[in-house]
């Protein structure tokens, strides 16, 4: 079936089958690597992307529910418009070594920035609890935290601007 | 121009801008033109013989291009997975080492174990080929834990391997232990278990093998800790593939831990596979699919006593282990419960005399092999337990008793009783650190506190030493290793300046693309942004024996000191020249060489440049090209060591723990970059947290079945798990590695479980508990507060 929808702000339109996960189009057939598969039970988080706006888990997402909607995976997040620059989240997981290995920062970071989003003021806690459903092996989560934390104070610093 | 930055300084890491943008590129990110899919087939049971498999329906399936099995590799003549390390019991007599097929041939001998790859166009169709193989099994009894493994009736894994027992090991002086005994005040004893654990690195393995028909050769993509390794075991002796006509490649790899340090067999079915169908083929393991088949750690059962005089001198520490290795002997596996547990029993303690049996013996489970720690955290655990069951029972406090007996700063050098000679440390420095740190002396109040919310609290220790940087060749080759030990780097000077190096360690997760690039712009003067690091690539790379054992700083950091040392050195030679100088006269000093006692130099960069254009070079004397190799062996092992100190607060109500504070003073010698060692140590210490109260991989005994067989079944620690932790760094220098360097990476591991769970049993004490085993999970505190038969509401 075809379906069509906004990808990291381009209009884009696919051939998918019906039980094609999310994870899978992004990775196989449109070649965003970005977004990971870290299990095959919807625990780790490492290919979470904004449907909506909204932070999902995209291996557990049918392609046909992205008719009509708007996507953003990690190639897509990025400062303001037209520059070069990363997204203040970025930045701050670079900034406080919020990442070792690399491979659940994509989810991560899109569980981070839906985080910061949706509640401005965040607390240790509400970042601890607000990353329940993302796992990291390497950093121990602490440097997550105070990564999020910073950025989701960089945030609000640029909306205020 | 960037800048110079130099060995202590914390700038921010090369290789994340790729991560962070999702431009990482890991195995399974990674298409070849024409690539097919590959799934294996795995054994269901934990045990049972392979009577044969009827291939038709599913070589008859759409789609599919080859289904291999163990006969197909007996036609083609291939070796079994060696193991690379070969461990003697006391008499010298070597371990049974039972051949470890890539694919299941007599018999399966775990829940996972491989039975055949089935090659198609696509996964799906390759799943669909997998499910119509007929495979015709005898199913045998199964036997998981070592207790019952030993016992006469058990099930027997192999003919040739008697109460399926690999090796009966040891280690020290068995008769003056005894004699210590006899001698003692006191004795402590303790039974224990150390859970067996799955390491889960979050990017699952995978890998990707290519044969080129035109120049015959295979290139496999891995996600590997040590391609040249793999090249070499896989190729030599397992595939019989020339090395020059073999690339291993493991580009980004999401995290090891030990895990990926080994070589599977799943990476030679797919090598051999690609040149039999002539096609690339691609396999990527799913996290359920790693659950049965990635290597697991620990799982070790334990009797250990501990001699005391009167006043708490440790006259002599007695162990004796049964270690699971699973149902084969994987890469490393033999070496982890006996050369890298013994040796480190005698802890940062002055205790005279050592005797540590272990009985290594297989089980039908995952084979078990090095994880982060491997051996050190077992080692540690067992000593930081029963300092504390000592102290407890002595009445002696238990920082007192551990000061009693550890080793003072100025006895280093100190040879331990039990093959190890410590170079440097302090102990007690790292001690008092903590204790500050930890504010212990107000944990009466916190303590009060919580009982008035009718909690309780509890405080633990553990002061421990790890082995790290395994070495020398020399000293490991008489213990059994079948490879050597050093490291190589290639530090490369191009033309214009710029820098790369080519080095034998592999970068997953541990930063080495900024430590190094640190080094090499600190020791030559040049821009930071002007030094790139290359591994994981044995077509890149020279040699290499990978990462793993922490390891990378303290063998890989010195080969390339000494590959820039001698940089430098060419470098002063080319400037002799040009400055007409004598090469003594020539000092190098902040990426300049200049003339003693003179203003007359030379950058960096115009030698760089001067020695690919020797325009009226003395070329009989001096080789154009700015180019240095080095390999290091090193003397000795280095010493990490400190003090941990946890805090855990336990809601009798649910039988939860929680971790509410975490304190670490880790002695890791020189920093080259704090900011990555404090990431290691934090990565490191949750590790051991999970462990201690979360994680465990839980066998069926009888079928063989593997209980936690998933992530919703295997609890890893979450954010929300943890307190902000507080390490810091209380360094000696190592006296041998070339920056003074001693490794971090597994230190978090090694100390944290004991503290853990000494810090749980501090909680309960006062209920009479005495031990809790791993993981101390609500369920296992709940039923030991239940049979407490005692009070649980807090005073």
């Amino acid at each position: 079936m075809q379906i069509s929808f906004t990808l990291n702000g381009r209009p884009t339109t696919v051939e998918v089958e019906p039980a094609t996960l999310v994870a899978e189009l992004l990775r196989e057939q449109l070649n965003l690597t970005g977004t990971h598969i870290g299990c095959d039970t919807s625990q780790c988080g490492a290919c979470v992307v904004h449907l909506d706006g909204l932070p999902v888990k995209s291996c557990t997402l049918l392609a046909p529910a992205l008719d009509g909607a708007t996507l953003l995976t990690i190639e897509g997040l990025q400062g303001a418009p037209g520059s070069n620059r990363m997204h203040p989240m970025q930045e701050a997981f670079r900034e406080h070594h919020g990442l070792q290995c690399g491979f659940c920062t994509p989810g991560m970071l899109m569980t981070a920035v839906a985080l910061a989003t949706e509640k401005p003021d965040l607390t240790e806690a509400d970042v601890r609890h607000g990353l329940e459903g993302n796992i990291c092996r390497c950093t121990g989560y602490q440097n997550i935290v105070v990564s999020v934390m910073a950025g989701a104070a960089a945030m609000n610093a640029a909306k205020g601007e | 121009m960037g800048n110079v930055i130099g060995i202590g300084a914390a700038p921010k890491r090369k290789e994340d801008q790729r991560f962070l943008t999702g431009r990482g590129n890991y195995v399974s990110d990674i298409k070849r033109p024409g690539m097919a899919a590959g799934v294996f087939v795995r054994s269901p049971h934990g045990h049972a013989v392979l009577r044969g498999i009827d291939k038709s329906a599913a070589l008859a399936a759409p789609g599919v291009i080859a289904v291999l099995t163990g006969d197909d590799v007996a036609d083609d003549g291939l070796g079994s997975l060696p193991c690379g390390w070969g461990i003697t019991d006391a008499k010298g007599v070597p371990m049974k080492e039972p051949p470890f097929p890539m694919l299941a041939q007599d018999k399966v001998r775990f829940v996972g174990d491989l039975v055949a790859f089935v090659v198609a166009e696509t996964v799906e169709q390759a799943n669909v080929a997998a499910e119509l193989l007929k495979v015709d099994y005898e199913v045998l009894p199964s036997v998981v834990g070592v207790l019952e493994a030993v016992r006469p009736d058990a099930p027997q894994l192999f003919d040739d391997v008697p109460n399926n027992i690999c090796c009966d090991w040891e280690l020290g002086d068995k008769a003056a232990v005894e004699n210590a005994f006899k001698k003692a005040a006191h004795v402590a004893k303790l039974s224990l278990v150390n859970n067996r654990l799955i390491g889960n690195p979050m990017e699952p393995r995978a890998a990707i093998a290519e044969y080129e028909p035109g120049t015959d050769r295979t290139t496999l993509w891995t996600t590997s800790q040590f391609p040249h390794v793999v090249r070499f075991l896989m190729g030599a002796l397992v595939l019989n593939i020339p090395q020059h006509k073999l690339r291993v490649v493991a580009p980004d790899v999401g995290g090891g831990f030990g895990v990926k340090q080994f070589h599977y067999g799943e990476e030679a079915v797919i090598t051999w596979a690609a040149k039999r169908v002539r096609r690339p083929v691609k396999w990527v393991a799913s996290r359920s699919e790693g659950y049965v088949s990635d290597r697991h750690g620990r799982d070790h059962v334990t009797e250990a006593e501990l001699a005391l005089d009167e006043t708490g001198k440790f006259l002599a520490f007695r162990v004796n282990t049964l270690a699971n290795m699973g149902g084969y002997l994987s890469t490393f596996g033999p070496n982890i419960p006996t050369n890298l547990y013994g040796p480190l029993l005698g802890g940062v303690y002055t205790t005279p005399a050592i005797y540590c049996n272990v009985k290594v013996v297989f089980t039908n489970t995952v084979p078990v092999d090095a994880y982060r720690g491997a051996g050190r955290p077992e080692a540690t655990f067992v000593l930081e337990r029963i300092v504390d069951v000592a102290a407890a029972e002595m009445g002696i406090d238990r920082v007192e008793l551990r000061r009693r007996n550890m080793i003072p700063k100025e006895a280093y050098p100190y040879q331990t009783p039990v093959l190890v000679q410590y170079d440097s440390g302090d102990p007690m420095g790292c001690l008092d650190g903590a204790l500050a740190a930890a504010d212990v002396k107000n944990f009466g109040v916190r303590k009060a506190a919580s009982a008035s919310k009718g909690k309780f609290r509890g405080l633990g220790y553990s002061t421990y030493v790890e082995a790290c940087g395994l070495a020398p060749s020399r000293f490991a080759g008489r213990l059994g290793a079948r490879g050597g030990l050093y490291e190589s780097a290639t530090v490369r000077v191009h033309p214009t300046g710029q820098v790369t190096v080519m080095i034998g360690t592999h970068n997953h997760g541990q930063g080495h693309e900024t430590t190094f690039a640190q080094i090499v712009s600190d020791k030559l003067g040049v821009a930071f942004e002007n030094v790139d690091i290359v591994f994981g690539d044995t077509d890149r790379v020279q040699f290499g024996m990978g990462t793993y054992g922490s390891r990378s700083l303290v063998v890989g950091g010195a080969a390339l000191s000494k590959a820039t040392d001698k940089v430098i050195a060419k470098g002063k030679k080319i400037a002799a020249h040009l400055l007409e100088a004598a090469e003594v006269d020539i000092q190098f000093e902040s990426g300049k060489f200049s003339v003693a006692g003179t203003d007359r130099a030379k950058s960096f960069e115009e030698i760089a440049g001067a020695a690919y254009v020797p325009h009226d070079y003395p070329l009989e004397v001096l080789e154009p090209g700015l180019e240095e190799q080095a390999y290091y062996d090193p003397v000795n092992f280095t010493y990490p060591g400190g003090c941990h100190i946890a805090e855990v607060e336990v809601d009798p109500e649910t039988g939860t723990v929680t971790l509410v504070n975490y304190t670490a003073v880790d002695d890791v010698g020189t920093v080259i970059n704090p900011m990555i060692v404090e990431g290691q140590l934090h990565g490191g210490i949750v590790q051991g947290v999970g462990q201690a109260l979360f994680e465990n991989a839980v066998y069926d005994e009888g079928s063989g079945q593997l209980l936690s067989g998933s992530l919703m079944d295997y609890c890893m620690p979450r954010a929300d798990h943890l307190p902000m932790m507080k390490v810091a760094t209380h360094s000696t220098l190592c006296t041998h590695t070339p920056m003074g360097v001693k490794g971090c990476g597994e230190v978090g591991t090694i100390g944290s479980p004991a503290a853990v769970i000494n810090a749980v049993v501090d909680a309960l004490s006062h209920l009479g508990v005495t031990h809790v085993d791993m993981p101390a999970t609500p369920n296992r505190i709940w039923r030991l507060l239940q049979n407490a038969s005692l009070p649980v509401a807090a005073e």
